[in-house]
């Protein structure tokens, strides 16, 4: 999702940084968010979504190449939209990111057990064996599944598919864990 | 416009021991009632009948405008009047696509309006109904938020909170988009219904740590400057601002938006920064240590080339929306927040000072600029743009309410009319919507109903909404209208004078002729040509009871001065040439 970011003032080494959101799980959220990295130039690595412990509640991780300024902006910014209950960064946390992929490999006969070996050695999985073509799981850390994806390319990839990344916060703490309580004050912006 | 019963209303709005079933239609009018909603601008259609058909039996005022725009238009100029929600209606379709430009408009200047608009059955939706159209998708990013309401039930609760959303925190518009089986649907009306699950935040404040070197940066600067914003208007801070002022003795200008947030009589106004802004305040910024931008954004008609602004000074940025913060600008103090609460943290933190030799430079500058101000220089015998201003800002005592519309004469406006209170002016920033003006002002009527207003357009602006000269006259609404007549639209000339070799593409312009526009709607049309006539045409337009429009034909090739290029150092100002002798 390159786009030319004319917005922002250049400040400081831009790196992939994870915010975890959590939005009301109404019809068109989704939309709004996305709308909103649109027409303020920011770029998506990769953004997941889906149900979480709270009923109603829907979780957002989303991974943007960005300084550390502008991700201040930008979770300024999810705040603005009505349906964000909390956004927390944990780019500089200790948390766990994973993504998941699948591969359909080629996998002729006289290479078979070469692939075998190599998805073994990545603690990936096969989880369809065809004549002609085998599926790899492998879930893991961005660097992982690249590392994975590079080793099967010479096999012949034929389809590629990955869920982008999601995050959760290391130890007791949660991703929720900046939600404001109740007040009268308003909404802020 | 005839009111219902009174006995009806009270029927209506009496306190039901049981909460009792309403149609959809009625409680969106027992909302509006309950907010404090006494008008509401707009148009009706297919999709929107069930609401007005549902409407007289309450104490709300209807205009009915000519095009929906003008009714997103008038909400947002009650709203800048009057501080309150402002309210819009519309069909579906093209009624509700008609008010996207008022929407915008609202939100890029922060101004809370709620716009109501009727949709196609619920299950019409996403079939390609006749009238329908996705107007929450098409408004998603100019409001602050929308609802599409599909159930009776949901309108009182939808509508409460987009009231809410609208005035608080930062203001903008909400639309509410309902659809006709939503209206006509039955629903309980809770006596008072809690907000949905709409989570609320607490207002940010700054730390007290911020305040502290807030504040004594501003103790130890020689050359600081207040950049006062729009967000002075929005949280009623300007007295708490002169008091801040008065005490530090640091001098204050304005963006276009926060012109009458603090005196323009008072002797540390310096008057409005940025692209039109005076020269000696652009050459203050540039020259300054310290910046103090109180509810105000940094705009780039503000900033012009961001890598040259204002290099030698440290920055304090107070906003209530933290979002702006280190967008355009990088601050070294952030102040997030509402400005009252601010200042009244930092009234107390600083020290006060008298900064003689800084004021004195900025005076010096000041008397040199006036040598250049078209006011000094011979009219002989024409007609400028800013003459008409200046004698309007005279004559009506720097008192009136003054709407602009965009162009050369909103600058023109904000040079030469001295504003020294809040809400005195109320303009297009942000968009710079022409066609602005004239509802605008007509909705500021209904907020203020014994002030003064007067209407200043072009020739241009003017005829983009000039529809609603009709509504004007049907609503028996008294403004007092300035139409600036060059025969041009004019700022798009001046930049083709500047910057495209004077090759006047499309804008040259003919008009109507305006007095006979007037007549025509049973209104008053005067024609103003040269300077003496202005004092006895203004004065014949405050005494007329209706509205009167004065055509002023001035001098048509007349430019903005000062001006700063897009995008250049505010250094490099184009000036007005100075008067050589000839009286040309």
């Amino acid at each position: 999702m390159s786009h030319d970011s004319a917005f922002a003032i250049p400040q400081g080494r831009s790196i992939a940084q994870t915010l975890i959101v959590y939005v009301e799980d109404r019809p068109g959220t989704l939309n709004r968010i996305v709308s909103l990295f649109r027409r303020r130039g920011f770029n998506i690595d990769s953004l997941t979504v889906g149900r979480c412990e709270r009923p109603g509640v829907s979780r957002i991780t989303v991974v943007v190449r960005s300084d550390d300024v502008t991700v201040r902006r930008l979770e300024a910014n999810l705040y603005k939209l009505v349906n964000v209950i909390s956004v927390e960064d944990v780019t500089h946390s200790s948390s766990v990111t994973r993504e998941l992929a699948f591969v359909k490999v080629r996998a002729a006969q006289d290479r078979r057990s070469e692939l075998l070996q190599l998805v073994q050695t990545f603690r990936a999985r096969v989880v369809d064996l065809g004549q002609e073509s085998i599926i790899v799981e492998s879930t893991g850390t961005q660097e992982k599944l690249d590392g994975l994806i590079d080793v099967l390319r010479p096999f012949g990839i034929l389809e590629l598919v990955r869920t982008g990344a999601v995050a959760m916060l290391r130890g007791p703490g949660t991703g929720a864990q900046q939600e404001q309580t109740e007040s009268d004050d308003g909404v802020a912006a | 416009m005839s009111s219902p019963p009174a006995a009806a209303v009270q029927q209506r709005l009496s306190p039901h021991a049981e909460p009792a079933q309403r149609t959809g239609a009625q409680i969106v009018w027992e909302v509006l009632t309950r907010e404090g909603v006494d008008v509401v601008f707009g148009y009706p259609g297919g999709a929107i009948m069930p609401a007005y058909d549902a409407m007289p039996a309450y104490p709300i005022r209807h205009v009915l405008v000519r095009h929906e725009q003008g009714a997103a238009h008038m909400a947002d100029g009650y709203a800048r009047a009057s501080g309150k929600v402002g309210v819009a209606i519309a069909t579906s379709g093209p009624g509700a696509t008609n008010l996207v430009t008022g929407i915008a408009t609202a939100m890029m200047d922060s101004s809370p309006i709620v716009c109501i608009t009727g949709q196609v059955p619920s299950s019409a939706l996403g079939s390609d109904a006749f009238q329908e159209t996705d107007i929450t998708g098409i408004t998603l990013p100019i409001t602050k938020h929308n609802y599409l309401v599909t159930r009776a039930e949901d309108v009182a609760p939808a509508l409460h909170e987009a009231f809410f959303i609208a005035r608080s925190g930062r203001p903008g518009p909400v639309l509410v988009d309902i659809t006709k089986d939503a209206q006509q649907g039955f629903a309980r009306l809770e006596a008072r219904p809690p907000p949905r699950s709409l989570r609320r935040r607490p207002m940010p404040e700054p730390t007290s740590d911020a305040i502290a070197r807030a504040a004594s940066m501003i103790d130890a600067a020689e050359r600081p400057l207040i950049l006062a914003g729009q967000g002075v208007l929005a949280s009623a801070s300007s007295a708490l601002l002169r008091e801040f002022v008065e005490k530090t003795g640091v001098p204050v200008s304005s963006t276009l938006l926060g012109l009458g947030g603090f005196p323009a009589s008072h002797p540390l106004s310096l008057g409005m920064m940025g692209m039109h802004g005076e020269a000696w305040v652009n050459a203050s910024i540039q020259e300054a240590d310290l910046l103090i931008a109180l509810g105000m954004r940094f705009d780039d008609r503000v900033t012009g080339k961001l890598q040259t602004y204002a290099v030698h000074a440290k920055k304090i940025h107070a906003e209530i929306d933290p979002s702006e913060i280190n967008k355009n600008v990088r601050v070294d103090v952030a102040l997030p927040g509402d400005l009252r609460r601010t200042l009244e943290a930092l009234l107390p933190a600083v020290q006060p000072r008298t900064r003689k030799p800084w004021i004195e430079r900025i005076a010096a500058r000041r008397a040199e600029a006036a040598r250049r101000d078209v006011q000094s220089l011979p009219s002989g015998g024409k007609l400028f743009a800013p003459h008409v201003l200046h004698d309007l800002w005279r004559l009506t005592d720097g008192k009136a309410l003054v709407v602009t519309d965009v162009g050369q004469h909103q600058m023109w406006e904000a040079q030469y009319y001295k504003h020294d209170r809040p809400r005195s002016l109320i303009t297009s920033g942000g968009l710079g919507t022409m066609g602005f003006a004239l509802p605008a002002a007509m909705g500021a009527r209904f907020a203020r109903p014994d002030d003064e207003i007067w209407v200043v357009a072009g020739d241009g602006g003017f005829q983009m909404t000039a529809c609603e000269l009709t509504t004007c006259a049907q609503e028996g609404i008294k403004l007092n209208i300035a139409i600036i007549n060059n025969g041009y639209l004019g700022m798009v000339r001046q930049w083709q004078e500047f910057f495209y070799n004077r090759r006047y593409v499309a804008t040259p312009l003919r008009s109507p002729d305006f007095v006979a526009l007037a007549q025509a709607h049973g209104l008053t049309g005067l024609r103003v040509t040269r300077r003496e006539e202005i004092p006895e045409a203004l004065e014949r337009a405050r005494a007329e009871p209706g509205t009167v429009v004065v055509e002023f034909r001035v001098e048509q090739e007349d430019s903005v001065y000062p001006m700063v290029p897009a995008n250049t150092d505010l250094r490099d100002m184009i000036r007005r040439p100075q008067f050589d002798g000839e009286d040309t």
